[in-house]
């Protein structure tokens, strides 16, 4: 909001109080349409390649219960049609999707002929423990390295730059499989077999979170920077605080927001990119299982897990909206 | 409170009774490192400052004057180098200190103001907290005292409602109340040495007197002001001994009254000339000027037309946006103006007064929601576009940083020649040799076509985008506060040269700043604009003199002044 100065102290009126809480209560109404709009949109455009895919759905099935590769007769596809409602016009056949959607049914699988909500939050628990711990181990990796070597002089800046280039380069699998090398084999400090317990899921956190920490680093090292040659921070400085806690305490503020923007698209990227830490790992999860429903074509678990993925997605990026408001109070006052 | 009252009952304007508080011989600040990149910026400082005194350091960009000031509380800056002969405080040395030592003073015996509460407070934290935090840091009492200290100290540099203010930002507080905040940050523990750095630059007049105001009470309550300022009016309202800095080094100092009326330097002299004000009218600020080549424009100008027809007139310009929570605000009210040819039409305001606006709109580049703007008699909002851009063509328009306005990978000579080309095709052959003879005419020379922007110093450019502005030959430049970001003596230059060019080349001008004294030296008349409203329309000497409008007067009153009479007046009213 420009500020209309009448040369008396008189603050805008967008600054009172309870405007400005009226328009976070719009801001946050407003964001959670979109995010209503969007998960739409994925059911929709998830339902419409489904039905409109090359292959007979009813083939497909048969096929995949049969372990067969054939064409089937019309006799044979009849009651398949009837039982899926493939028969029905696409119009009805929408509306029960996404009323069974609203009623937290995904579906059946074709292969394991199982509803698809049960196999997901059979595998998801893993792989959402995962992927959160990926994230907020590559912060606590981040915020004490960006503290360490940013904004001290451009020699430290460079170095710690370089560094988190070279990590954010590293390929995950290759990350796993030193890993494994180094601690489980050659140290033995942790399991080589893979599970679900704490002790079997810190290398697959470390190995998801090195990359990422690099990321994070990369695009909040430019901010912090940036804010470090604020004239707050003289002012903090003259006020007795010491170069440490005007780091601490003012600048690193000012660097997290583009750093929670990329945690939201990273959110995004491990609960679909974990498929590769859970082979190297042997680890169960739903990478494991959106790889093999994707080789059987069985499309009502793939388009489960896909509508389950974007609807954490979208989610988790609601929750990073919430967050920036705290991080950065200016953005409340705008609409 | 002791230091408060043993301060209240020395008097600031003798010398002799008074306690030496900070002594400096031979200050000396280096950046960089050793060799060709070292940078001697501080050379030789000697400064004295003694109790409930006030001393300024005066001087334009890169004088080493807040370099100076900084290396008093130890922050000089990144990769600096201080020495001196003598660097005492409070009869202890400031030299080689730890920063352990230097926390403890800093806040507490020395406190900091910067220019513009907007960027010089956390923009992310409420300034409440920013004040308790110079408390915390000093282990000053507990949570609930420090909330009662905080509220307490807002109220004394005049913030109302202190307990709903502390709760806001930075950005949330208008201009005055976040540098009353700023400064209650700084002051907090009632520090014996308050720095500050250019404290009112940016301010809007009469916030900046009421900043003045609040400064002037500190001094009342004995604390010890050092003031930096590039700007001698302000500094005539406070200090009490003037420090003029040149190139890092002092070139004269003394009592306020002799440095502003018998400056003993011409460096002196040349600054206090260099600022316009009502006595400048009509005389030269600086000392050189450009040279017109006779010829270098066409005398096909629109010169012959209708002189009875004034060449802009602008008729009840009213002029809405909406805000993105959708609400309209409307900028300008019903403004009207005329501009004739080869005069200087001055727009006077604050900011978001909607001067800036009004010229949108006078150039065509805002559509008005009601009234009309005609050049040379033709209405020239909503015509065709075609015949839009060749009005346009007839008026340039200069900003207040050009550099913004510069395509930063174009050399000079592409910025000139693409403009020359633009108004007029013939001139494709000879456009170096044409865009050669603008920069002299603006004072620079041919060299300098082949350098970058980005390699000028600000006056360079200014000279530039005004040379880009002539040449297209047009009959109107705006001027939209095209001298504000420039140091006094560069200003002197500029506001010369167009006078030069006004008189060589009759363009008339309308010249858009929050500056009374640039208005006042430039204008033949003048607009005075408040909340979108023309308050007051008349020739300069009438505004200025004669006020009519309640604002005016009381922007008038708000305004600094160098002179005497009111030096003296200033001075007894102490």
């Amino acid at each position: 909001m420009p500020v209309i100065s009448s040369g008396l102290d008189m603050v805008p009126a967008d600054d009172v109080q309870p405007r400005s809480s009226s328009n976070l209560t719009r801001r946050i109404l407003r964001r959670l349409g979109a995010t209503l709009f969007v998960l739409w949109g994925t059911v929709t455009i998830t339902f419409l390649v489904l039905s409109i895919l090359p292959g007979d759905r009813a083939t497909i099935l048969l096929n995949i219960r049969s372990g067969q590769a054939i064409e089937r007769t019309p006799e044979e596809l009849a009651p398949i049609n009837a039982a899926y409602g493939f028969d029905q016009p696409i119009a009805v056949q929408y509306i029960r999707y996404v009323s069974g959607l609203l009623h937290g049914d995904l579906g059946a699988s074709y292969e394991l002929q199982r509803p698809v909500l049960n196999i997901i939050s059979e595998q998801i628990a893993p792989t959402f423990t995962l992927a959160i711990a990926a994230l907020v181990l590559a912060w606590i990796f981040t915020i004490p390295w960006t503290l360490l070597t940013a904004g001290r002089g451009a020699r430290l800046g460079a170095f710690g730059s370089a560094a988190e280039t070279i990590l954010a380069g590293l390929p995950q699998y290759w990350v796993g499989i030193l890993l494994l090398i180094v601690f489980a084999i050659w140290l033995n400090w942790f399991p080589v077999i893979g599970g679900t317990g704490l002790v079997n899921t810190v290398l697959p956190t470390v190995t998801l979170a090195v990359p990422l920490a690099g990321f994070i680093g990369q695009s909040i090292r430019s901010e912090f920077d940036r804010a470090m040659r604020e004239p707050f921070v003289l002012s903090a400085r003259a006020r007795g605080m010491s170069a440490a806690g005007v780091r601490a305490r003012h600048v690193l503020r000012h660097a997290l927001i583009p750093g929670i923007t990329l945690s939201g698209w990273a959110i995004g990227h491990l609960l679909s990119g974990t498929v590769l830490v859970e082979a190297v790992f042997a680890r169960p999860g739903l990478g494991a299982v959106l790889v093999n429903a994707v080789n059987t074509k069985d499309f009502a678990l793939v388009s489960g897990i896909l509508i389950l993925n974007s609807f954490l997605y979208v989610l988790i990026n609601f929750i990073v909206d919430l967050i920036y408001l705290v991080v950065d109070p200016r953005l409340r006052d705008k609409a | 409170m002791n230091a408060f009252a043993q301060a209240q009952v020395m008097s600031h304007d003798g010398m002799g009774a008074s306690r030496l508080i900070l002594e400096v011989r031979d200050l000396n600040v280096w950046f960089g490192q050793d060799g060709d990149s070292r940078r001697h910026v501080v050379k030789g400082v000697d400064l004295e400052l003694y109790a409930g005194q006030c001393i300024a350091l005066v001087g334009e960009s890169g004088s080493g004057k807040s370099v100076t000031a900084r290396s008093l509380i130890g922050l000089a800056g990144a990769g600096s180098r201080v020495e001196a002969a003598n660097l005492t405080f409070e009869g202890e040395t400031l030299l080689g200190r730890s920063d352990r030592w230097w926390r403890h003073v800093r806040g507490s015996k020395i406190g900091l103001i910067l220019q513009d509460a907007l960027v010089s407070l956390d923009p992310l934290r409420p300034v409440g907290k920013e004040i308790d935090e110079a408390l915390w840091l000093h282990r000053w009492g507990d949570r609930a005292s420090r909330r009662e200290k905080i509220l307490k100290i807002l109220g004394q540099v005049g913030v109302p409602e202190p307990a709903l203010r502390a709760k806001q930002r930075s950005g949330e507080l208008s201009g005055g109340l976040r540098q009353r905040a700023l400064i209650a940050a700084a002051i907090a523990l009632h520090p014996n040495v308050v720095i500050a750095d250019e404290p009112t630059t940016a301010l809007d007049v009469t916030v900046q007197a009421q900043v003045l105001g609040v400064l002037k009470q500190m001094l009342a309550r004995g604390t010890s002001i050092i003031l930096i300022s590039h700007d001698l009016a302000v500094v005539s309202k406070l200090a009490d001994i003037i420090y003029v800095m040149r190139g890092g080094s002092i070139v004269e100092a003394g009592p306020r009254d002799r440095v502003l009326n018998r400056p003993r330097h011409r460096y002196t002299q040349q600054l206090i000339d260099a600022v316009p004000s009502e006595h400048t009218k009509g005389t030269r600020l600086s000392a050189d000027g450009g040279v017109l080549r006779p010829g270098l424009f066409s005398q096909s100008r629109g010169r012959s037309s209708n002189n009875r027809v004034p060449l802009l007139d602008a008729r009840n310009i009213v002029k809405t946006f909406r805000s993105p929570d959708g609400i309209r605000r409307t900028v300008v009210k019903g403004v009207s103006f005329t501009l004739a040819r080869g005069e200087t039409l001055g727009i006077v305001g604050e900011s978001g007064s909607g001067k800036s606006t009004l010229a949108r709109v006078a150039l065509s580049l805002e559509t008005p929601d009601s009234g009309e703007v005609r050049f040379e008699g033709r209405i020239w909002t909503g015509a065709v576009p075609a015949e839009q851009r060749q009005i346009r063509k007839r008026i340039s328009v200069v900003y207040q940083d050009p550099l913004s306005s510069f395509d930063p990978r174009w050399r000079v000579s592409r910025i000139l020649t693409d403009a020359i080309t633009l108004a007029n095709p013939s001139r494709a052959q000879d456009a170096r040799q044409y865009a050669a003879a603008l920069l002299e005419a603006v004072g620079l020379e041919p060299v300098h076509l082949d350098r970058w922007p980005l390699q000028m110093s600000g006056g360079q450019r200014q000279r530039v985008a005004i040379a880009r502005a002539i040449a297209t030959e047009p009959e109107i430049i705006i001027l939209d506060e095209a001298v504000s970001a420039l140091d006094v003596s560069v200003q002197a230059q500029i506001l010369d040269l167009l006078t030069d060019l006004q008189a060589q080349l009759g363009i008339s001008y309308l010249f858009i700043s929050h500056d009374l004294g640039v208005i006042h030296h430039m204008s033949d008349r003048v607009l005075v604009m408040k909340d979108g409203k023309a308050v007051e329309q008349g020739t300069a000497d009438q505004v200025f003199y004669h006020p009519k409008h309640a604002y005016t007067q009381s922007l008038l009153a708000s305004l600094p002044r160098l002179e005497y009479a009111q030096l003296r007046m200033a001075a007894s009213a102490r």
